[in-house]
């Protein structure tokens, strides 16, 4: 088990889960849970590469910064999902259309 | 000097600019201004006057000169000369235009164009001045035709009469052809000399670079200018036509200066006068002194009288240069300034008084200035009367008057050539004929206007004085019509001799027409003629005033009597020669119809075959040019670049959803191509 294609290959499919959440869920919290699948599976390519193929420590702490990045981003979205339930009685992504042109 | 000249000159253009821009809002409209600024240049001209006469030199000249055009060869300066005619014209304009200012003021009360009538009379003023203390013939050009412009502006001043602005434009359109004339003469000398100024013109003719027949021709051809504004024959028909302008304008510029203009020049011009000109002038001066003296016999207009009377004194002036006697025509011009000027003063003062007269009874048709219509006034306006009488003794040749003397003067040069030159025999048969007409038809007139019984009683019951502002100038003029200012300090009134002849001598020609043998015979004859001449002009003022004393006062002959026997010759006179008839079928009506037939060529040939022609095919191709403009350009081109863009833009904005789900699908295939691509 200790070969770098079976984390390569685990952060793809998480990637890939993510991204289809992220392309197919109509909900504005499924999104930004594909969103966080999406990270993730950059988290274990970072992890991974730095694992196997350098002797710094560069893709951990990356990894870290992307792990509060997410937070923040999660702390804000919500927010902001909050606020469109708030004045739209929906969570759907296609319904909150307001400011299209 | 010339500073005084150049204040003389530009004064009365002042009041003119500030009267044309202000004299409706200034108190009283101005009149003052325009008074104040001739009453400065009289000042000013006595001071000139007193200057001459301590000076007392015959031969005083002064000339100031500076620059104007440079171009290249082409150089022309402005200037002012100065010398004794010089100084002796400013007075006489300065006088006879101060008064005529003053009589305005009377005359012209409440009309309704008060300011604009004292701003022409000041611009005109301002041109006559030039045109004395012009130095070259291109200022005295410039401020001829600014003469002529401002005579136009008085003549038509009262334009909405319909004969008043027809009058105006016969002086403007007939002077301009005795101007062309003149022109051409003023270019004949520029062309062969190269310059304008008088005194160098002298010099160069007198070196021989101008003379013979050229001389003649530029002689004549610049005389011509005087002929239209001298009104001399056969330019003479607009002067009594433009008795239609306000009276103490025909007193100002229709008798006294303006129509001396012509004169004034002619002696400025004397020095280049050939023999042969100066025979063109006399003849010309002669044959218009005792034509107009003919048709001012069966006149009945007050003014009409008194402007062909004008017309021919002023032939005298101009005879009398012509046959060499030059003090005596300008001393003419002088002396006759005054008197003619008093003259019409008068006549204004008797129609002032029978316009009041036929106001007063509500008669609007009949003419105030017919003298049919007058009689027996010289009781209720003594003054005028008495002024008129002692102007109409003065032009009649009465001893005692300044008349008499210059005219004598003329009379005896006239003679004195005619023994110099036999076969000319004609021009003092001219000028004594001219002399038996003028006292004939000027006592007609006294007797006609002043004396017998009012023609039209009732109106002669209103008519009264005019006011002092009209008479003060009238007397004052009077005074002047006495010899003796003229002669002082001789107190001979049958000699000319005096401080006029002492101051003003005959130049020396420079074109040869004067040898000193020649003038000295001259001189010689001229003082032998001086008595004959004298007892013939009196038998001849004496004759024609009995015979209008028995024709009008008397009437012990019947005039109409006798201009039914002399009918034709009365019809001549009456019709004034036909010389209106003549230049209307003669030269008017054929130019008219010439002008039609041009115009009917204009309009159905010109206009019809040819633009129109042009019209229409640059219509043909415009009509092409609108058809690939429509249909190529912008069908083809414009909206069809349009067209491509609208569509590209509709094919574009499928792409365009908005869904940001939808960008995240294709942007997935986007990297799956470029990985595709990048691994094979």
């Amino acid at each position: 088990m200790n070969h770098l294609e079976v984390y390569l290959l685990v952060g793809a499919v998480l990637f890939v889960l993510g991204l289809f959440a992220v392309i197919t869920r109509k909900n504005a919290i499924a999104v930004l849970m594909g969103v966080e699948l999406i990270l993730n599976a950059a988290n274990i390519n970072f992890v991974a590469f730095s694992r196997f193929s350098s002797t710094s420590l560069d893709g951990h702490i990356f990894a870290i910064f992307v792990i509060i990045m997410a937070a923040a981003e999660a702390a804000v979205a919500l927010a902001i999902v909050l606020n469109i339930y708030n004045n739209l009685k929906t969570v759907n992504v296609d319904e909150a259309s307001s400011l299209r042109g | 000097m010339i500073l005084y000249a150049y204040l003389i000159l530009l004064l009365p253009l002042l009041a003119f600019v500030v009267q044309m821009f202000f004299g409706k809002r200034l108190p009283r409209q101005g009149d003052f201004v325009s008074v104040a600024a001739v009453l400065l240049t009289l000042a000013l001209s006595m001071a000139m006057m007193g200057m001459m006469f301590l000076l007392f030199d015959s031969g005083f000249s002064l000339e100031h000169r500076m620059p104007w055009i440079d171009i290249g060869n082409f150089q022309v300066s402005v200037g002012v000369f100065l010398d004794n005619v010089t100084i002796i014209m400013l007075m006489v304009v300065a006088v006879i235009s101060s008064l005529v200012h003053i009589y305005s003021i009377g005359y012209m009360e409440g009309d309704p164009g008060y300011w604009r009538y004292f701003g022409y009379l000041s611009l005109f003023t301002f041109a006559m001045n030039g045109v004395v203390l012009a130095s070259s013939f291109f200022t005295i050009f410039i401020f001829w035709e600014l003469v002529g412009l401002s005579s136009y502006l008085l003549i038509g001043f009262w334009y909405k009469k319909d004969s008043a602005s027809n009058a105006g434009k016969k002086a403007f359109l007939v002077n301009r052809i005795g101007d062309v004339g003149m022109l051409i003469g003023i270019m004949l000398v520029w062309s062969v000399i190269g310059s304008f100024n008088f005194q160098e013109i002298f010099q160069s003719a007198e070196a021989g670079t101008l003379r013979g027949s050229t001389l003649t021709i530029a002689g004549v051809m610049i005389f011509c200018g005087a002929i239209g504004k001298s009104a001399q024959f056969p330019l003479h028909v607009w002067l009594p036509d433009a008795m239609e302008g306000p009276t103490p304008v025909s007193a100002l510029i229709h008798a006294a200066t303006m129509v001396a203009a012509g004169v004034y020049m002619t002696v400025r011009i004397f020095p280049m006068l050939t023999a042969d000109a100066q025979l063109v002038i006399a003849y010309v001066g002669g044959f218009t002194a005792m034509f107009a003296a003919i048709i001012a016999i069966t006149q009945n207009d007050i003014k009409r009288v008194l402007a062909y009377s004008t017309v021919s004194q002023l032939g005298y002036m101009i005879m009398a240069l012509g046959v060499g006697h030059y003090v005596a025509g300008f001393f003419h011009l002088v002396t006759h300034a005054s008197f003619k000027a008093l003259l019409f003063l008068g006549s204004g003062s008797v129609i002032h008084a029978m316009h009041h007269g036929l106001h007063k009874e509500g008669d609007h048709e009949t003419d105030p200035q017919d003298m049919r219509n007058m009689g027996g006034l010289r009781h209720k306006m003594p003054v005028t009367f008495v002024t008129f009488l002692v102007a109409t003794l003065a032009i009649s040749g009465v001893p005692f008057t300044s008349g008499f003397v210059s005219k004598d003067a003329i009379l005896a040069g006239s003679l004195a050539y005619a023994l110099a030159h036999p076969s000319h025999f004609l021009l003092p048969v001219f000028g004594f004929g001219a002399a038996i007409f003028t006292a004939f038809y000027m006592f007609r007139q006294v007797f006609m206007t002043f004396y017998g019984e009012p023609a039209l009683p009732e109106v002669h019951r209103h008519a009264e004085e005019s006011p002092q502002v009209m008479t003060v100038p009238m007397g004052i003029l009077a005074v002047l019509s006495i010899y003796i200012f003229y002669v002082l300090p001789s107190l001979n009134p049958f000699g000319a001799e005096g401080w006029f002849t002492m101051l003003v001598t005959k130049p020396m020609t420079v074109a040869g027409a004067h040898t000193a043998e020649v003038a000295e015979h001259f001189a010689h004859l001229l003082h032998n003629t001086h008595l004959p001449a004298m007892i013939l002009s009196l038998v001849m003022a004496f004759t024609g005033i009995v015979l209008s004393y028995l024709f009008y006062l008397r009437k012990t002959l019947k005039a109409d009597r006798w201009a039914d026997a002399i009918s034709p010759l009365y019809r001549l006179s009456f019709n004034k020669f036909y010389m209106d008839e003549i230049y209307n079928n003669g030269l008017v009506r054929p130019f008219l119809n010439v002008c039609r037939a041009i115009a009917v060529f204009d309009m159905d040939w010109y206009d019809k075959v040819i633009i129109d022609g042009f019209a229409y095919v640059t219509r043909g191709i415009s009509r092409i040019s609108r058809w690939i403009d429509d249909y190529v350009v912008d069908g083809f081109l414009v909206n069809g670049l349009g067209r491509i863009v609208l569509w590209a833009g509709a094919l574009v904005r499928l792409f365009q959803t908005g869904r940001l789900q939808n960008y995240l699908l294709i942007m997935l295939f986007g990297v799956i191509l470029i990985f595709a691509f990048v691994v094979f």
